[in-house]
C-alpha cells in the first residue's frame, strides 16, 4: 500500500496562498490544483514559472496573485532556472523548496531538454507539470500531450493524428527520486504527494492532469467531474514510482478490486474536443484501457 | 608575492573567476571556450574553488541556471562562444531586462553557417542590442583585470556584463600576466546582492507580464510600464560608463593597472590617421603604427575597450581632430556596414568638422590577418586619401580575400 | 550592493487580490446556499466542506454556514455541481442587480 499521508477536507489547512480576483478562467482546473497544492508546500518556497496559464493566473505586473516568490522565465528553460535557484539556496544554506510549475508545453515539448538535463543531474527540486493536454494559454493549440484525435486549433476537423507522449514514462527512464501522477479532480491526493515529495531529496516529478473547460469543450461546472471520469474510467491513472517500483494510489488503487470500470464513453462524449471520435474509436480506446487494467490486476495483485 | 603566470587566455579567465569568488558556474563546452569550463570544473573538484559547478545540457540552460542563481542571491558565471552565444540569445535579453548582475566571458568565434571554429567578432556584435554591457580585452592581463572589474560593475549597476576575448589569438596562446591576491580581490568585490533577491520572507513575483501602460500596484502606487523599464535600462547603461571609470580608478589604486578603461590610445595625440579596432587586433596594429611613424606618417591606433554602452563622447573627443579614421573590424551588420564603423560614424556626425571614415572588414572565420596587409591598407589609404571616391569611402573594404 | 544612483527598474510584483479587478463581475449566475440542506450548517459540525475544497478561487469560506465572497466569485458553479446534498443552486445575476448591471 502507498505510504502517503491522509489529509482530508476537514484537516486540510484553511490558510490560503493565492489571492482571488486573478485572471484564471472561470472553473479553471489549474486554479484548484494550484490552490490546494500550495497548502502542502507552505510559504518557504520559490516557484519557477514559464509561459503558461499560470503566468496569467499568477498576475500581471505589478500585482501578483501568488503569495510566494515567483521567478518567471523563458519557455524552454524552466528546469534550468529551477536548477539555478536551487544552487543559490544551497550556497545560502537554505532549505527553501524550489518548485517548478510548468504546463505540458513547457515540460514535454519546448521544455523537455532542460527537464531531461535536470533529471540526469537529479536536481533537488519539485517539478510539477500541470497537463491540460494542449497549449491552452495561447488558445488551444496541440501539444505533445494532446490525445490522439483530439481537436485543437492546429489539429482541426479530424483531430491530432499522433498519439500523445507519455511524459511520466519519459521521466521514469531518467530514474529520478520520485514520480507521481495526479489529477486536479483529486486535489487531496496531489496535496499529500507534495507533502511526501518535500521530504525526498533529488528530482521529484509530478504530472497532474488538469481539466480545462474552454480547451476541452466542457461546461465550467464540470471541471472536477470530468477529471474524476478520466480516473474512474481507468484512462488516466494515479500512481507513484519510487526506486523503479510503480504503485497505484488513491482512487486508481481502489479500482483494482473492481471487475469493470466506468465506461470511457462517459468521459469522451462530454467533451467537444473529442468530436472527431466515432463509436469505433471509443470502442478501440475502451479495449486499450481494458487491456491495461488486465495487466494492472495481475501486476498489482500481490499488494 | 609572485603572482606571475604564463598561461593561456582561457586559464587566465578561469583564474579571474576563481578570484572573483563566483559561486554558481554553469557552462556548456564549445570551442574555443572549452578550457575555461574545464579549468573551473577542475578547480572546484579539487576544492581550490568553493562553488557549485552545474554541468548543463545546453547554453540556453547555462544562462538559465545563472539567471536562476543570480535571481536567488548567488554570484554566477558562464562562458561561451559563437553559436552557443546565439543559442542563449533570448536569455541574454532576459537577463538584461531583469537587471541581473552577472558576468559572462565570450571567447569570440565566427558563427555558422558555414561552421567555423575560428576567431571573429560576429557572435558578440550580433548581440549588441540585447542590453548587455560589452567590453573587449586585448591581452591576457586585460582578461584577468576586466573580468574582476566586470563583477563589480555588474553588481553596482545591475546590468549583465560580457567580457569578450579573441578565440585562439587570446584563448589558446600563452602570455605572461599577474594575478592579484585573493584577499585583495575580496576587498575589492563586496558580497553579491541582487535588488530583488527571491526571498519567501519578502515575496515578489519577478519578470511577470508587463502591460504597455503604467499600472497601479496593490498600494495604489503607479508602477512603470514596459517602456519605462526599457528606457531605464538604456539610461542606466549610459550611466554605467561613469561607474566603469570609477571602478578602473579604484582598481588602479589597488592593483596598479588600468587607466584607460573605455578607450586605449597609442600614438593618437598628434595623429592625422587614427586606426580603430577592438580586441587583440588593436595590439597587432602597434607594429603597423611604429613602422608608418618611422616612415613619417602620423598614425595612431585606438583600442576600443568598452563597446556597449557605446562611449560616444570619449570616441568623438579622440577622433574628431584627426584627418582620417580607419575602422578595422571582424564582423559586420550584413546588408549595411561594420557595426563598429556605423556606431562611430554616428558619434562623429554632430561635428561640423570631422575626419573621413573608412571601414575595413578583416579576419572573418579566422582568416589570417597579416600585419603586412594591415600596413599596406593603412598606407594606401594615407596615400590615396585625396583621390578616393565618396562611395568607396562609406563602403566596407575587405582585407585578406583569397579568391 | 547596487549603486544608489541607479533606480534599477524591472518587473517585480507584490501580492494582493484583484489582479483582474472585481472578478465577481464575470458572473452570469451566483451560488445560493440552502443551509437547511448544507451538512455542516445542519449538523453544526465541521464536515463535508467540498464547496470550499473545490472552489478554484477560494471564495467559499470553511464556516459552518459557508459564505461566498461575491467580490471575486466567478460563478463557475463547481460548488453547486459537487455539493453532495444539492444545497447550492445557481441563480441568475439579474435577480440581484436588476436588468442593467452597472457594477
Amino acid at each position: 500500500m502507498s505510504s502517503i499521508a491522509k489529509t482530508n477536507v476537514i484537516n486540510l489547512t484553511e490558510e490560503e496562498f493565492v489571492h482571488p480576483g486573478n485572471r484564471a478562467c472561470t472553473g479553471c482546473g489549474l486554479s484548484i490544483l494550484y490552490r490546494i497544492g500550495m497548502k502542502a508546500l507552505g510559504r518557504d518556497c520559490i516557484f519557477v514559472v514559464p509561459p503558461s496559464c499560470l503566468t496569467v493566473l499568477q498576475g500581471l505586473y505589478p500585482i501578483s496573485a501568488t503569495q510566494m516568490p515567483v521567478l518567471n522565465c523563458t519557455f524552454a528553460s524552466t528546469a534550468a532556472i529551477a536548477t539555478g535557484v536551487r544552487a543559490a539556496m544551497k550556497r545560502r544554506g537554505k532549505k527553501t523548496q524550489v518548485v517548478a510549475w510548468a504546463g505540458d508545453g513547457g515540460t514535454a515539448d519546448i521544455g523537455i531538454q532542460a527537464l531531461s538535463g535536470a533529471l540526469e543531474r537529479n536536481e533537488d527540486i519539485i517539478y510539477i507539470c500541470y497537463d491540460n493536454e494542449a497549449y491552452m494559454n495561447t488558445g488551444v493549440q496541440r501539444s505533445g500531450t494532446t490525445p490522439r484525435r483530439g481537436l485543437t486549433t492546429t489539429t482541426p476537423y479530424s483531430g491530432k493524428k499522433e498519439n500523445s507522449k507519455n511524459v511520466p514514462e519519459i521521466v521514469a527512464a531518467h530514474n529520478p527520486a520520485y514520480i507521481a501522477t495526479c489529477s486536479a479532480s483529486y486535489p487531496l491526493d496531489f496535496h499529500d504527494k507534495l507533502l511526501k515529495a518535500k521530504e525526498i531529496r533529488g528530482l521529484k516529478y509530478i504530472h497532474i492532469q488538469t481539466p480545462c473547460p474552454p480547451g476541452w469543450g466542457i461546461e465550467e461546472h464540470k471541471t472536477v467531474a470530468i477529471g474524476r471520469m478520466a480516473v474512474e474510467s481507468g484512462l488516466f491513472d494515479l500512481y507513484e514510482i519510487e526506486n523503479g517500483k510503480k504503485q497505484l494510489t488513491g482512487q486508481s488503487s481502489k479500482q483494482l478490486k473492481k471487475k469493470s470500470l466506468r465506461p470511457v464513453g462517459d468521459y469522451i462524449n462530454l467533451q467537444t474536443r473529442y468530436n472527431a471520435y466515432d463509436e469505433e474509436h471509443v470502442i478501440a480506446l475502451q479495449a486499450m484501457i481494458d487491456r491495461k487494467w488486465e495487466k494492472y490486476r495481475k501486476e498489482f495483485s500481490q499488494e | 608575492m609572485n603572482n606571475s603566470f604564463i598561461e593561456s587566455g582561457n586559464v587566465a579567465a578561469a583564474l579571474a573567476v576563481k578570484l572573483a569568488s563566483a559561486e554558481v558556474i554553469a557552462a556548456y563546452p564549445i570551442t574555443p571556450q572549452t578550457p575555461v569550463t574545464e579549468k573551473l570544473s577542475e578547480m572546484i573538484t579539487l576544492g581550490e574553488m568553493d562553488a557549485e559547478y552545474i554541468a548543463v545540457e545546453s547554453e540556453h540552460s547555462a544562462l538559465g541556471v545563472c539567471i536562476g542563481a543570480a535571481s536567488a542571491g548567488a554570484r554566477s558565471f558562464t562562458a561561451t562562444s559563437s553559436n552557443g552565444l546565439l543559442y542563449m540569445s533570448e536569455q541574454l535579453h532576459w537577463a538584461a531586462g531583469a537587471r541581473l548582475p552577472m558576468v559572462m566571458c565570450v571567447v569570440n568565434r565566427g558563427v555558422g553557417a558555414p561552421w567555423s571554429v575560428w576567431n571573429d567578432h560576429q557572435d558578440a556584435i550580433s548581440q549588441r542590442d540585447a542590453g548587455w554591457i560589452q567590453v573587449f580585452a586585448k591581452d591576457h592581463q586585460e582578461i584577468v583585470d576586466m573580468t574582476i572589474k566586470a563583477f563589480r560593475l555588474a553588481e553596482l549597476v545591475h546590468i549583465p556584463v560580457m567580457v569578450n576575448y579573441d578565440g585562439y589569438y587570446l584563448s589558446h596562446t600563452y602570455m605572461p600576466f599577474e594575478l592579484p591576491n585573493a584577499e585583495d580581490v575580496k576587498a575589492f568585490l563586496p558580497d553579491y546582492e541582487y535588488k530583488h533577491t527571491l526571498n519567501p520572507e519578502r515575496p515578489e513575483s519577478l519578470n511577470t507580464v508587463t502591460l504597455p501602460d503604467a499600472r497601479v500596484d496593490i498600494n495604489g502606487v503607479k508602477r512603470p510600464g514596459y517602456m519605462e523599464v526599457r528606457k531605464n535600462l538604456h539610461d542606466e547603461m549610459r550611466l554605467a560608463m561613469d561607474v566603469w571609470e570609477e571602478i578602473d580608478a579604484d582598481y588602479h589604486k589597488s592593483f596598479g593597472r588600468g587607466g584607460n578603461p573605455i578607450c586605449d590610445p597609442y600614438c593618437c595625440d598628434d595623429a592625422e590617421f587614427i586606426l580603430v579596432a577592438m580586441g587583440s587586433l588593436a595590439n597587432q596594429f602597434h607594429d603597423v603604427v611604429d613602422q608608418l611613424r618611422a616612415e613619417g606618417y602620423k598614425v595612431g591606433v585606438l583600442a576600443l575597450q568598452m563597446y556597449r554602452p557605446f562611449p560616444t563622447s570619449h570616441i568623438a573627443k579622440i577622433l574628431q581632430p584627426a584627418k582620417s579614421v580607419l575602422v578595422f573590424e571582424k564582423g559586420l551588420s550584413y546588408g549595411n556596414q561594420g557595426a563598429l564603423y556605423a556606431d562611430l560614424k554616428s558619434a562623429l556626425y554632430p561635428y561640423p568638422a570631422r575626419p573621413t571614415l573608412h571601414n575595413f572588414i578583416t579576419g572573418l572565420g579566422g582568416r589570417e590577418i597579416r600585419t603586412e596587409n594591415l600596413y599596406q591598407s593603412v598606407k594606401d589609404t594615407c596615400l590615396n586619401e585625396e583621390t578616393l571616391k565618396p562611395e568607396h569611402i562609406d563602403t566596407p573594404q575587405w582585407i585578406g580575400l583569397q579568391l | 550592493m547596487p549603486d544608489p544612483r541607479f533606480k534599477i527598474l524591472t518587473s517585480a510584483s507584490t501580492s494582493g487580490p484583484g489582479d483582474a479587478g472585481r472578478t465577481g463581475s464575470w458572473r452570469v449566475e451566483r451560488p445560493i446556499i440552502d443551509y437547511s440542506k448544507c451538512t455542516p450548517a445542519k449538523t453544526g459540525r465541521h464536515t463535508c466542506h467540498l464547496c470550499w475544497l473545490y472552489c478554484p478561487d477560494s471564495t467559499v469560506s470553511k464556516d459552518l454556514e459557508p459564505q461566498i465572497d461575491l467580490e471575486y466569485c466567478k460563478g463557475c458553479s463547481i460548488c453547486a455541481e459537487e455539493c453532495p446534498t444539492g444545497a447550492i443552486s445557481m441563480v441568475s445575476e439579474e435577480e440581484f442587480t436588476g436588468g442593467d448591471k452597472d457594477e
